[in-house]
């Protein structure tokens, strides 16, 4: 039965209409503002959409939210933090730079750096170092009998 | 009597996976060739038996036996035979019998076509695929039996959602499934070498094909549920960066990665440690994903039922898995031979850098996908990852992978001479400079971003087929010898040249489509009129269709283009009365490489009292790319897949022969 609401709920998120006649702003560049800001606003009652592709009618007056903020010539950072302030961090589907929002941001800077020294590490290797490997194909006593330890333990 | 019969099989196949796990591991360790080999019957009984009650499972759909739970959960008399064929899988209990199925089937093929393995580290491989199939089986018996009755029979049953009736997604999970789960070929390799030791080039040969395969069965499952959602969710978008787009797409990420070192390691020797990670890594992933998309700890469009305790057994079953596989890597990876050396500038260095940008792309998805758990778990902030941040993050990544991507064919192992690769490319760089100025120019709106799209897309081609000439010495070397060369160049070099062009295709594709995609909308009563850029489109009638499972309202749309007809088109709203659902069913006029693609929305009162429909079109330009592309990637697997060197008798001659 939860599965059934679950595809209902989609099903009334569906088919995006913030291109509807009915919404338009008249002054072009602030309804091209405004849809830029629809696709970086979550339609709260939906799965994973922008407002500006739920049908939703919580969606329709959200759009209608930012619709009257930019024709009142807010700047897009004000209308941001008005719908933050309303419906809190939830609503933006890109979540600002923030303490509590680091570990999201700061992830690819992270794995893409440690990758970095790994591969600096890798070439500066010395030609000595894989000299070790005198015959790769067979185990040594040591890890003959390793090996026996593990299979028996599995 | 059928459906008893494929409960009793699957048991059976549960039992036969743990015996083959057993007789496998003590036959590898006691080198007896007696008990590996019934080991490896084990493998082949396993898989039947789970075919069998796979098949009861689809007998009990196609003649809609409402006694079974899951029939009569799932399917309906009056559902086409396709979908009730598919209803087998469409399910959270079918779908993870499929999981087993392809799970037992990739055991039993390592089984039946490994004879030129090494005896002990295919009965290795064949126990941990065994162990792989006792988990997943045990947890599809004892929790999620696709088989278990109902003590009342319903007269009728609730149907599949209607939005997942629909070819390609019939399809789609088999693709999708095949591919994910392939991968666990894969981690049992990486086992069965790590147990053993050993990790070296003849092993980067053997687990070449069936990542190869896994990753091209990916691919092409992917592309079908981005096509799936492109034309049946009916705004036009093919990728929605939600959680269970990004389950599939991060096995894909790293698989990808694998696919490359595995080549550094089989002609070089280099990165052993680091392969054997990704083949551990590529399967976990695998099942980090379906434990995503079955537990419901992440909502989602398209997830299945919501059910927290299969979510911890699942989560369980991962955690068991990968973390025998991480902990036997973290014994064994500091006795592991670190390989050949490299010049910075080499093709080592250049698929260094490739596995470095996937894996940092990798966890950009996933710390994208699981941001909000962690974040809820921190401080009970909800927060949303969408689109947005995923566009902010991957594509600049990819587009860093892609603007070296041509250059790393053409470097020379070992050392590489950065000057001769730039002598060999700069016309590819020219050409697609010169066409980006030219979209960048006249295709309005004016656009730099998409314009620079297309030159990454016309670069990867144009490196591709660069590429190409230079190993057949296209334009340079008499023709019999370009001759000599095309019939003599390996079939693997034909796959890496298509599946970079590929990539290439769908960069343009997306780039063209994101940006120029052009938009109308319009509340239309019979005979209004709507103009979508230079097309002209009328709704000359609407009338009510009945289809076999459903009642529609189907919209006659006439497109025109200066006054000439360029097509017909039919969106339908389509009614399911067994579910009480609707779904829009959107007309798609295909062009060449565009799309004119209509919706048509509810009924609604028009402004001279006339019922009126809102008609939204959208025209799609190069929108087919979007989905060629990964099928030419594809592609480009397969024929390496083909290459006889890859083939396992060729790799242990090679072996002897060394």
């Amino acid at each position: 039965m939860r599965r059934l609401l679950l595809i209902l709920a989609a099903i009334a998120c569906m088919a995006g209409a913030a291109a509807d006649p009915a919404e338009r702003l008249p002054d072009p560049v602030q309804e091209a503002r405004a849809r830029t800001l629809f696709r970086e606003v979550r339609c709260l009652v939906c799965q994973n959409e922008s407002i500006d592709d739920s049908q939703a009618d919580l969606a329709g007056d959200l759009r209608q939210v930012v619709r009257d903020q930019v024709k009142q010539g807010r700047s897009d950072q004000q209308i941001r933090a008005f719908l933050v302030e309303r419906y809190g961090e939830f609503v933006l589907l890109k979540p600002p730079f923030s303490a509590g929002n680091a570990l999201l941001w700061a992830t690819p800077w992270v794995v893409l750096i440690l990758g970095g020294v790994m591969m600096v590490l890798l070439l500066r290797r010395r030609a000595g170092s894989s000299a070790t490997d005198d015959d790769p194909q067979s185990l040594s006593e040591v890890e003959e009998a390793r090996l026996q330890v593990l299979l028996k333990d599995e | 009597m059928i459906t008893e019969f494929g409960a009793y099989a699957l048991v059976l196949a549960l039992v036969l996976s743990f015996l083959q796990l057993f007789l496998s591991a003590v036959g590898g360790a006691g080198r007896s060739s007696l008990l590996a080999g019934a080991g490896r019957g084990a493998a082949v009984g396993a898989f039947l038996c789970t075919a069998l009650t796979f098949l009861a499972l689809v007998h009990a759909f196609v003649v809609s036996d409402f006694s079974v739970a899951n029939v009569a959960a799932n399917s309906h008399t009056a559902k086409p035979l396709l979908y009730k064929v598919a209803g087998a899988w469409g399910s959270h209990e079918g779908s993870m019998l499929l999981w087993c199925l392809v799970l037992t089937g990739y055991g039993a093929a390592v089984a039946s076509f490994g004879e030129a393995l090494p005896p002990r580290l295919r009965a290795y491989a064949v126990a941990t695929q065994g162990a792989l199939g006792v988990l997943f089986l045990a947890y599809t018996v004892f929790a999620s039996n696709p088989m278990a009755r109902l003590v009342e029979a319903p007269v009728e049953g609730a149907s599949l959602n209607p939005l997942l009736q629909d070819p390609a997604l019939a399809f789609h999970p088999p693709f999708l499934y095949c591919g994910y789960v392939g991968f666990s070929v894969v981690f049992s390799f990486s086992m069965a070498a790590l147990i053993e030791g050993r990790v070296d080039a003849a092993w980067a040969r053997w687990v070449r094909p069936w990542t190869l395969a896994a990753w091209s069965f990916l691919t092409v499952g992917i592309t079908l549920g981005a096509f799936w959602a492109y034309y049946e969710l009916g705004w036009g978008g093919w990728w929605f960066w939600d959680p269970v787009e990004n389950a599939s797409f991060m096995p894909w990420l790293i698989g990808t990665a694998l696919l490359h070192s595995a080549v550094v390691l089989e002609k070089r020797g280099a990165l052993p440690g680091w392969t054997v990670f990704l083949g551990l890594a590529a399967f976990t992933f695998s099942m980090l994903g379906a434990f995503l998309v079955r537990s419901g700890v992440l909502t989602s469009v398209h997830a299945f039922a919501v059910d927290p305790t299969r979510g911890i057994l699942l989560l369980t079953i991962m955690g068991i898995a990968a973390g025998a596989g991480f902990a036997l890597f973290a014994l064994r990876a500091p006795s592991l031979n670190a390989g050949g050396l490299f010049a910075p500038v080499s093709r080592e260095s250049a698929i260094v850098l490739n596995n470095i940008i996937l894996s940092t792309a990798t966890a950009v998805v996933l710390v994208g996908t699981l941001f909000p758990l962690i974040r809820e778990a921190l401080d009970g902030e909800a927060v949303s990852v969408g689109a947005p941040f995923f566009n902010m993050t991957f594509v600049p990544l990819m587009i860093l992978a892609m603007a070296v991507l041509p250059a790393g064919p053409l470097l020379a192992w070992k050392r590489g001479d950065a000057r001769l690769v730039v002598r060999r490319l700069w016309l590819a760089l020219a050409v697609a400079a010169i066409l980006g100025l030219v979209a960048f120019a006249f295709v309005a709106p004016r656009s730099a971003l998409a314009s620079g799209g297309l030159v990454v897309g016309f670069w990867l081609i144009g490196g591709a087929v660069l590429e190409l000439a230079e190993r057949i010495k296209a334009f340079r070397a008499p023709w019999a010898e370009v001759r000599r060369r095309v019939t003599g160049l390996p079939r693997g070099a034909w796959g890496t040249t298509l599946a970079h062009a590929g990539l290439g295709v769908f960069v343009l594709g997306a780039s063209f489509e994101t940006t120029w995609r052009v938009e109308a909308a319009q509340a239309l009563s019979v005979g209004g009129q709507l103009k979508l850029g230079a097309y002209e489109l009328v709704l000359t009638d609407v009338g009510t269709v009945e289809g076999s499972n459903y009642i529609a309202e189907r919209g006659i749309v006439k497109i025109t283009k200066a006054g000439s007809p360029v097509c017909e088109a039919r969106p339908e709203r389509r009614f399911y009365p067994t579910g009480k659902q609707t779904t829009s069913e959107v007309a798609i006029c295909p062009k060449v490489l565009d799309d004119l693609y209509v919706v048509m929305g509810e009924r609604r009162a028009g402004a001279d009292g006339q019922p009126a429909w809102l008609v939204r079109a959208f025209v799609n330009p190069w929108v087919r790319l979007i989905f060629l592309g990964p099928l030419i990637m594809a592609i480009g697997g397969l024929v390496s897949l083909s290459d006889r060197r890859l083939r396992f008798g060729v790799a242990r001659k090679v072996e002897k022969a060394a």
